[in-house]
């Protein structure tokens, strides 16, 4: 309990603080600083609509790529990738959705079982994708000692030009006159959970998987494993004999996997459709979603809420005070350094059994191989 | 086969200019690493050196600009200075947390000084400067010696800071505190300080590389028109060695890679996917650290969190 509020305690220090940065960016940069705030706030929060259609729908995919950047950072791997490993696991269900209604009998013949099993196989290309692109990084990093923040990036920028491609060549919609892939068919659409609303399916899934990620690194042993190599590789290895380039493959495997459901579950939940901007940089945002939960997989759940705020919110800023939407990422940016600075100041004073949020070994097994 | 040549000497002269940029965020990164600070957020001050040249060749001309953008680039770094320098924060996080600051920034500054729909807007870009005679060389003539002339300025820089690094004292105690920070304290050098001044030079650098692709190649500010080169320039590093002239020879490569569509038309293989182009610095990133990584001598303090002493 003394966890949650004080971690709850911290978050709206946090929020306070970075709504105040804004407030002073705004004012500098000569925009009407509490109009735009009312945009902000009302975008958000203002209305049901606003609530179960806008916040809570873009919190989905920041939750279950912010759960796949904190089981990353919990193995003591700087996975930077949420986003091109989302975008190839949305990319691989699109693939997967047009392979299944292609011919005019499967759409016709689609019965709920078949629907659900198509949706389901959507899923998991989406996972599979996610794991294969995050792969590549882990296997130079294990193979060859690549530093993963990198690579990840690099990988980024690949898929964002994969996509790009692909969405004007086998993936592109029949009449080909747009950049992007055909829109799902309707049936194959995830369920809305709030009649009325575009609150989807993919809420649940969210809320399954961090409850899963939370039982599997409590109380497993594999779970186990991959909490001690982020805290302590070295005595994982001598003491624990625990295979720590195995876990930690293991770990960067998982979490791409979870960032291509995200992207997978956005497809199939909100856009049904793949193009190039298809994620407005979730995958970064996620970042901050996973440090400001501490790393914490039931956290992410809020902090993924709180995000899915302030990027609703800053939609509606752009269109009702016309401040440009992307000065959301200085705020998230302010949260992950105030999440820094933080951590650093507590941890000489106190060494708590609590989660860590940056795993002080994050260069060493993967950055540079150097001899010690 | 006049055109042959032709097209040759294009290539060459458009990977020195893609190189150009790339080599000066590469050597001030190469600064920043041998004190032991990796400075992810690299990213950040080049985008911010890009607008900040646009807003400064804008008011007083392209010179006007490079100043500006510079000193954008080392606000940037002020502010991973502070947290993963002074606080000690994870440089890697750190830096991710910069670039995106700086990503964000830009784009909002940017719009609300030049308007959101993004009307194109024209900087005042330097010129080619041709150096007679040596421009005359068949091959390589036009590649190295006409281009603006920022470029010249590299040919100075590098072997300076090779000398400086290798020579002087300062240079020695930079490579104390990336290889033996606690050693380098007992013989009177604070880390801090090493380490500010190195990554500010970064970041000045960066700076120095987004008003290039402002100045002297875009001619206009894009959001977001860094494009990554902050990450690929740390692979730079990494396959020069953290050597300064290793660093250049090796920008020089990601410069050919990027060129290489202007070859592959010559060629007139039009065909080919224009992404597959595009992607090919990321892919070679990939590919030259993996070569790279496994036998390389990093500085043994590189991204080191915990330094107790001042």
């Amino acid at each position: 309990m003394r966890f949650v509020a004080s971690t709850l305690f911290r978050v709206l220090v946090m929020a306070v603080i970075a709504i105040g940065v804004l407030a002073l960016l705004l004012a500098v940069m000569g925009y009407d600083a509490p109009l735009a705030l009312k945009a902000l706030a009302n975008g958000a929060l203002g209305s049901s609509y606003a609530v179960l259609s806008a916040t809570s729908v873009r919190a989905i995919p920041l939750a279950i790529a912010g759960l796949s950047v904190a089981i990353a950072f919990r193995a003591g791997i700087l996975n930077i990738g949420a986003e091109g490993q989302l975008l190839t696991g949305a990319t691989a269900a699109a693939a997967v959705a047009l392979a299944a209604t292609s011919s005019d009998t499967a759409l016709a013949n689609a019965s709920l079982s078949g629907v659900a099993a198509t949706i389901t196989m959507m899923l998991c290309a989406g996972a599979l994708a996610g794991a294969g692109w995050a792969g590549i990084a882990a296997f130079l990093r294990q193979r060859y000692g690549v530093m993963e923040v990198i690579s990840t990036i690099m990988l980024n920028f690949l898929a964002l030009y994969l996509v790009g491609y692909l969405v004007r060549g086998p993936l592109q919609e029949p009449s080909l006159i747009n950049p992007q892939s055909a829109s799902l068919p309707v049936a194959y659409h995830l369920p809305s959970l709030v009649s009325g609303t575009r609150l989807h399916w993919g809420a649940v899934i969210a809320v399954a998987m961090s409850a899963a990620a939370w039982w599997w690194l409590r109380s497993t042993a594999s779970g186990f494993r991959l909490r001690v190599i982020g805290e302590n590789p070295v005595a994982a290895e001598s003491a624990g004999r625990i295979n720590v380039t195995r876990t930690a493959t293991g770990a960067f495997l998982i979490s791409g996997a979870i960032a291509g459901v995200a992207g997978a579950v956005e497809y199939t939940g909100v856009t049904y459709a793949i193009y190039d901007n298809f994620s407005p940089g979730y995958g970064y945002t996620a970042i901050a979603v996973a440090l400001l939960a501490r790393l914490h997989p039931i956290a992410v759940l809020a902090t993924a809420l709180l995000f899915g705020a302030l990027e609703a919110g800053g939609s509606a800023m752009q269109r009702d005070a016309s401040v440009p939407r992307v000065i959301v990422s200085v705020v998230e940016a302010t949260f992950i350094l105030l999440v820094l600075a933080a951590e650093r100041w507590r941890a000489p004073r106190l060494q708590t059994h609590e989660p860590p949020t940056t795993p002080s070994s994050g260069l060493k097994p993967s950055s540079t191989g150097a001899p010690k | 086969m006049l055109s042959a040549l032709d097209s040759t000497s294009a290539f060459l002269e458009a990977s020195v200019r893609f190189a150009t940029p790339l080599a000066f965020a590469a050597l001030g990164e190469c600064v920043s690493e041998r004190a032991g600070v990796i400075n992810i957020g690299l990213e950040g001050s080049i985008i911010a050196g890009a607008l900040g040249a646009t807003i400064g060749a804008g008011a007083f001309g392209p010179t006007a600009g490079f100043l500006v953008g510079a000193i954008s680039g080392v606000l940037i770094a002020l502010v991973f200075v502070v947290f993963a320098v002074w606080i000690r924060a994870d440089q890697i996080i750190t830096g991710t947390a910069i670039t995106l600051l700086a990503l964000g920034l830009t784009g909002a500054l940017y719009s609300s000084q030049y308007g959101a729909v993004g009307v194109a807007l024209t900087t005042p870009t330097v010129g080619v400067a041709k150096i007679p005679l040596l421009s005359d060389i068949p091959f390589i003539g036009r590649a190295f010696f006409a281009q603006p002339a920022v470029t010249y300025a590299l040919y100075f820089i590098a072997p300076a800071v090779a000398w400086w690094m290798a020579r002087t004292q300062a240079g020695l105690a930079l490579r104390a505190v990336g290889e033996q920070p606690e050693a380098a304290t007992t013989a009177g050098i604070r880390p801090r300080v090493v380490q500010t001044w190195a990554v500010l030079f970064a970041g000045g650098m960066a700076g120095i590389a987004g008003a290039i692709l402002v100045l002297a190649q875009a001619g206009t500010f894009v959001e977001g028109m860094s494009a990554g080169r902050g990450f690929i320039a740390i692979a730079v590093v990494i396959l020069g060695r953290w050597k300064p002239i290793g660093v250049a020879a090796a920008a020089l490569l990601f410069g050919a890679a990027r060129s290489l569509d202007t070859l592959f038309q010559a060629m007139g293989w039009s065909d080919v996917p224009y992404q597959l182009f595009l992607s090919i610095p990321y892919l070679l990133t990939l590919i030259v650290l993996a070569i790279a990584s496994s036998r390389l001598s990093a500085p043994a303090a590189l991204g080191r969190q915990n330094i107790t002493l001042r």
